[in-house]
Order: C-alpha cells, then structure tokens, then sequence
C-alpha cells in the first residue's frame, strides 16, 4: 500500500480539527442559505411583477453576482469594507455577506422560474372553481411553487458548501486551510501526506453534500 | 318551466383592435343543451371564457339569472361558484389527488361540510366509473379519466350551468367515448349545458339546439336536424363538408 501519509491525521487533535474545519464551512452556508431564501423570494416575486425599473435592477443585480467570480466578490467585502464604510468585517461575517448576496441573487431566479412555470391554466381553473386571488394564491400556486422551488434550493446549499474552500483566501480557518495547516506542520517527519489529507477532506466534503443531494433528488422525484 | 339561465345580450369582445366575437346573442333555458360548433378560431372558447368573466369584454351585458357577470365585479367568486367550466386541457391540480382536487373549492369556497361533500364527490366519481381514483394523482391517471374528474369536480360545486369547451379535443380517440357518455347521461338528468365541440353525431345526440359561430358571429342555429342535416346557409354547408367523407 502506498504512503498517504494518513498517520498525520491520528497526530494529537488533527481530525477533529479538520472536522470543525468543515463545520465553520457548514454553518457559513446554513446561515447564508436562512438569509437568502427570504430574500430570494422576495425579490424572484418581484421579478414577476409590472415594473420594469425594479426588474431591470433586479436582472443586472443577478447579472452582476453571477459575473463576478466569488473571489472577487469576497475580496470587495473583505478589503472594501473598510475603506468604503469604515467597518472592518471578520472573514466569516465577509462570507456570510457574499455568500447571502449570491445565494438571494440565484435564489431570486429559481423563485422566479418556479412562478413562471406555473401555467396560467392553474389560476385560470382556481378562479374558474370560484376561489378568490388569495385562495389561489394559498391552495393552488404556492404550494406548486414550493415544490418545484425546494429541490433546487437544496441544491443551491450544496453549491454554496462547496464554494466555501475559497473562503480560506479571506483567512477563515475552515476545512481546506485547516488541511493546508496540517500538511505545512508535518513537512518533514511525512512529507507525502498532502494526498492523504485532501483524500480526507474530498470524502468529509462528500459525506456533508451527498445526503444533501439525495434528499433532493428525492423531493424531485416526489412531487415531480 | 321556461326560465333563462344564461343570457347573453349584444356582447362584442375585442383583442388589441381586433374583434373576435361580435353581436353575440344567446339564451339558455333551464335543462337545455346547447352546442356551439365553428371552426378553429371563430371564438367558442373566447365565447365560454367571457362568460366565465375569464374575459373582459367591450359591451354588451351577459347575466346568469338575474346577475350580471362582469370580470372585476364584487360578487364574482359567488356567480362563478354557479357556473362549472370544463377546459379542453385537463386542468386539474397536479399536486392535489383527485378527491382533494374535487373537495377545494366546495370546502373552501362553499363552506360546506367536508364529510357530506366527500360522500357526494365519491358517488359520482362511482358514477363516471372512477371510485378507486380518488386517491390517485392527476399524473397517475389517463387524459379520459382526467377530463371525468374535471366534470365530477365542476358537478360538485353544484352549479346552475355546465361549460365544456372540447373537452374531448386533446384526448386519444378510444377515450372520447368515455367522456361524452358521462356528458349525455348529464344532459338525460336535464342539467343546463353549454357544449363546444367538434365531434357532430354526439351533437347530433346531446344538443337540444346547435348553434354555428364563424368569424365570431353567431351564423346560424337550430335544432340539431335543422342545422346539422339541413343547413341554410353555405357557410355552415361547408363547414359541415370537412366532416364528411365520402369514396
Ligand atoms: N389572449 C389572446 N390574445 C389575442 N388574441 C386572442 C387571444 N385568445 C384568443 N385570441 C384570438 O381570438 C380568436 C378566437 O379564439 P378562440 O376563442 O380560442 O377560438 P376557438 O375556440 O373558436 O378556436 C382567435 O383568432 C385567436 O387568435
Ligand atoms: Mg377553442
């Protein structure tokens, strides 16, 4: 068996660290995806509205974030923020802001693109069966949207998990820094470990987003 | 007994400038069926959406009984819960099963006892042969069996009026028998309907009175032997042609 170098991990606190890595990566996503939903489906109903001035902002906001590499975006909050208000914001609460602000931005569009995939024969036949605006809305239309909305929101979590190993550039300590700090200490006595912690850190990536994606999939299948 | 359900006086409904009915007239008497034949695009669905208030229109005035139907107006939840509308795309609710998809609107809008509804609503799905749907989803079932729902769930709002517009129009053809026996066992009950469609020997068999609609007029109308075998005008003779044919 090749050297991955794993005995590193059993070296003092090594895996729970890396385990709290991964959960300061989980809960920066939990709470930008709390964040983002409100705020996505308020402005996705606002993008189906009549006004086209609060569309055309809305669109190029969408735009813009999704340009914008997160990275970027991170730097901006990170660095900008003091200069441009005089407030300096820890990594964690920088990624927070980013990624609440992309998660509202995409959240915006799948809220959007549920609405739209309403057909009007829904509100049609509602209204037709003489239930009022409201009742449509309650019985009939959100619960549709609903259903198509949450499968694509819980793949939105594990998107914005994923992105969160940018975070360490902003000097957050989670998972992949964690991972980095591991490697550097062991240089000498196991040179070879980096395979081996990444390997880790792949299958602790893994075990936080495939149960995630299934329960998606699943959702999908369910109410399809 | 001969008291109007549906009147409908010089409606004229336009899109963008373009008018597509025009000096409609047309009364409906308690018990009659009444079938609107035309071709495609000569307004019967627009006719049914207008009076539904799916439409609003540019004048003319278009009562059920002694209420006016208007898009907009105060009371038109409660006149709709009076006129049952029967689309030509199942419009069922796809997240409901069929027994909730039935029981909605006379739980919700009615008010009436979900119990006493529900046993309704179970004897005539029996009725169209679907008793051991009523769990089932709109997805698990074929597009005959969604059209019967759609009139189980239209008949239990007990409505004063029925609306189909070509219901049978979407459905594969070993189907549409099933769907237009559940309409003329209705029209043997003596309920008051309005029938668009394109199949002429169940109108020939349902209608008490056809009516021809082109170019958004009313053309010509009469009993079913007068219209359908005896045409007067040339129009309607050679609408009539396109479904004959002869070797
Ligand atoms: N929403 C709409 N906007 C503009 N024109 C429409 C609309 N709905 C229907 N029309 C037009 O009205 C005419 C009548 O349509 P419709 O009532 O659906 O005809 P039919 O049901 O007899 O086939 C058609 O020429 C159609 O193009
Ligand atoms: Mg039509």
């Amino acid at each position: 068996m090749p050297d991955l170098g794993l005995e590193v991990l059993l070296k003092g606190s090594n895996i729970m660290r890396l385990l709290a890595g991964l959960w300061v990566a989980l809960r920066i996503s939990l709470i930008s995806v709390a964040g983002s939903i409100p705020i996505g489906i308020i402005l996705g109903t606002l993008m189906t509205g009549r006004n086209i001035v609060l569309k055309a902002i809305l669109k190029i906001y969408l735009e813009f974030i999704r340009i914008m590499p997160q990275l970027v975006l991170l730097f901006i909050v990170f660095f900008g923020s003091t200069r441009m208000f005089g407030w300096q914001p820890t990594g964690e609460v920088s990624a927070v802001i980013v990624f609440t602000l992309w998660g509202a931005a995409e959240m915006s569009d799948l809220v959007r693109g549920a609405l739209i995939s309403i057909p009007l024969h829904q509100y049609e036949s509602s209204e037709a069966l003489g239930l009022s605006k409201t009742q449509t809305y309650w019985y009939i239309i959100i619960p549709q949207t609903l259903r198509r909305l949450i499968p694509l929101s819980i793949n939105l979590i594990t998107r914005m998990i994923k992105t969160t190993s940018l975070i360490l550039m902003i000097g957050v300590v989670e998972i992949m820094k964690v991972a980095q700090q591991i490697i550097e200490a062991n240089r000498r006595s196991s040179p070879t470990a980096a395979f081996g912690v990444y390997l880790v850190v792949f299958l602790l990536y893994f075990l936080a987003c495939w149960p995630i994606s299934l329960l998606a999939k699943y959702l999908e299948r369910k109410w399809r | 007994m001969e008291e109007n359900i549906l009147t409908v006086e010089h409606l004229r409904k336009e899109y963008e400038g373009n008018v597509i009915l025009d000096d409609v007239n047309l009364s409906v008497k308690r018990g009659e069926v009444v079938v609107i034949i035309g071709p495609s695009g000569c307004g019967k669905s627009t006719l049914l959406r207008c009076i539904n208030a799916l439409e609003n229109i540019q004048s003319g005035t278009i009562r059920l009984q002694d209420e006016v139907i208007e898009a907009g107006a105060k009371n038109l939840a409660k006149i709709r819960e009076k006129i049952g509308m029967v689309f030509q795309n199942y419009e069922l609710f796809p997240h409901l099963t069929v027994i909730e998809n039935i029981l909605l609107a006379p739980v919700k809008v009615q008010k009436r006892e979900k119990k006493e509804v529900r046993e309704e609503a179970v004897k005539l799905l029996e009725r169209v042969g679907l008793k051991d749907k009523a769990e089932s989803y709109p997805r698990q079932l074929s597009g005959g069996q969604k059209q019967r729902v759609a009139i189980v769930r239209a008949l239990c709002m007990n409505p004063e009026i029925l609306l189909f517009d070509e219901v049978t129009a979407a459905l594969d053809p070993e189907m549409v028998r099933e769907v237009l026996d559940v309409m003329l066992e209705l029209a043997r009950q003596k309920r008051t309907m309005v029938i668009v469609t394109h199949e002429m020997q169940f109108a020939q068999a349902v209608a008490d009175r056809v009516l021809f609609i082109d170019e958004g007029k009313i053309m010509e109308q009469g009993t079913p032997e007068e219209l359908l075998q005896h045409p007067k005008t040339e129009r309607t003779k050679q609408f009539l042609n396109i479904f004959h044919y002869e070797k």
